[in-house]
């Protein structure tokens, strides 16, 4: 009989709290809009912040708002995005994205105008006349996007980093977090890329590293359906207009189209 | 003891001799866990200091009246039950009514449903005070300004914490120091420097 009364203590005290929280549940629940319910069901869960906004739920409530549009969602890509214009029914195009580090310097290819022993991170580097590369375009690899990358797609490599695109969601924190400004979201099936960013021309390019793109404009004469243009020393291509024959990565002298 | 100074003591004891982080070893999860910046470390703290108070508030009658003698092995057990029904009661009420403390708690208050100061003060509310010593309502009074004081106590050290931790991220630490180990470290001389305050309470 002596351990009746805790049993029934213990009992009693759990029936009552679960009957407080059923009744709270029921009398106290707040009418949430089915449609933000239905949109949040359709977002990842990631909770990035690419969108913009304080996490799913925060998009969810903007977007049924009206406030948003369905398309920022970058780790739901192309799926969640057609699945929000349905419940919308808006249309809208996406098209999926990875975030893109256009510079091929490292350790061997790029000289150094001094040694840097400050601070670590790429911020601090690049405050201190604009970091130790002579290459002011350059990345200086102290990994402040591998740190930042909420999806753990950035990895360094021989003291660069390099983008895993199986991984990569074009949250485009990296974007942001790059004091060089050398991340770009391209899309994903781009057939050619420009490795570099040095919009300066000429023989200290050329000097600075030996993979950078000096502005020559041969890969401009050269491709067949002008898909590359010469912006600012540095060329540009057009995704719309390549087809990927591979003339510029031939043509090119510094080897930096890949 | 009278009780005004008893009160004081409880406080002093709760903020420094006694941390509920630092010297009991009790909340290390958060402590560890949401120090990384000192606003997140405030708004944890607010919310464990609202529900250390709350659940003192229901648990102590409970011990007193209800396992009071025979049944004090039972408390464990009881108290994490009690404690999980109110913290989900809590976030319920709050939703309804508080919209805005709801959103400012967030995530935190889910997470404390398992925390371990939170049933930590719980229970030394029962073998803090001597129980044949004072009236009920004076061990009540007791028991709440010891879990106000765990609570601010627990909220020093995180704050405090956090606004180490910040400053490590700047630190140049050895790379096999980085992240875990130094914060670890970081914890132990914190720790180490409340241990100096022992001798506050006599």
């Amino acid at each position: 009989m002596q351990i009746l009364i805790p049993i029934i203590i213990v009992v009693a005290i759990g029936v009552f709290a679960g009957l407080l929280l059923a009744f709270a549940s029921k009398f106290m629940a707040v009418p949430s809009d089915e449609k933000t319910e239905k949109i949040r069901e359709c977002l990842p869960g990631a909770n990035c912040g690419a969108c913009g906004y304080s996490g799913c739920d925060g998009y969810a409530a903007a977007i049924a708002a009206g406030e948003a549009k369905p398309d920022k969602c970058a780790p739901g890509g192309e799926t969640a995005a057609k699945a929000l214009s349905e419940i919308l029914g808006v249309e809208i195009e996406t098209e999926k994205k990875i975030a893109f580090i256009a510079c091929g310097g490292n350790d061997e290819n790029t000289t150094k105008k001094f040694y840097y022993d400050g601070m670590p991170g790429c911020a601090a580097a690049a405050l201190t006349i604009g970091g130790p590369l002579d290459c002011e375009y350059g990345c200086m690899g102290y990994g402040d996007c591998v740190k930042e990358c909420p999806f753990g797609a950035i990895s360094m490599k021989d003291g660069r980093p390099v983008i895993d695109e199986n991984v990569c969601m074009a949250c485009g924190v990296c974007v942001d977090t790059c004091p060089k400004h050398l991340i770009k979201l391209i899309p994903e099936n781009s057939l050619a890329r420009v490795n570099c960013s040095n919009c300066k021309r000429g023989g200290a390019v050329a000097k600075a590293c030996a993979v950078s793109c000096i502005g020559c404009g041969i890969c401009e004469k050269n491709c067949p359906v002008g898909a590359v243009k010469v912006v600012n020393n540095l060329a540009v291509i057009d995704a719309t207009l390549c087809n990927g024959c591979g003339t510029c990565k031939e043509k090119c002298p510094r080897k930096c189209i890949i | 003891m009278k009780t005004t100074t008893m009160i004081v003591s409880i406080i002093l004891a709760g903020l420094l001799t006694n941390n509920m982080v630092l010297s009991k070893f009790l909340g290390i999860c958060p402590f560890l866990g949401v120090s990384k910046k000192v606003n997140t470390a405030f708004s944890m703290s607010i919310a464990v200091t609202l529900v250390m108070i709350i659940a003192t508030a229901v648990t102590y009658p409970i011990f007193y009246f209800l396992l009071r003698p025979d049944f004090e092995y039972l408390e464990t057990v009881v108290f994490i039950l009690v404690i999980a029904a109110i913290v989900q009661f809590i976030e319920i009420f709050l939703k309804k009514y508080i919209k805005p403390i709801y959103n400012a708690l967030g995530i935190y208050l889910p997470l404390i449903t398992t925390n371990c100061a939170v049933l930590g003060i719980t229970m030394l509310n029962v073998t803090d005070f001597d129980v044949n010593a004072y009236s009920f309502g004076k061990l009540y009074l007791f028991s709440l300004t010891n879990a106000l004081s765990a609570g601010l106590g627990f909220m020093l050290a995180m704050v405090l914490f956090a606004g180490i931790r910040q400053r490590l991220e700047t630190a140049d630490v050895p790379e096999f120091m980085k992240g875990l180990p130094i914060t670890l470290v970081a914890a132990a001389l914190c720790s180490l420097s409340f241990l100096g305050f022992a001798g506050i309470g006599g």
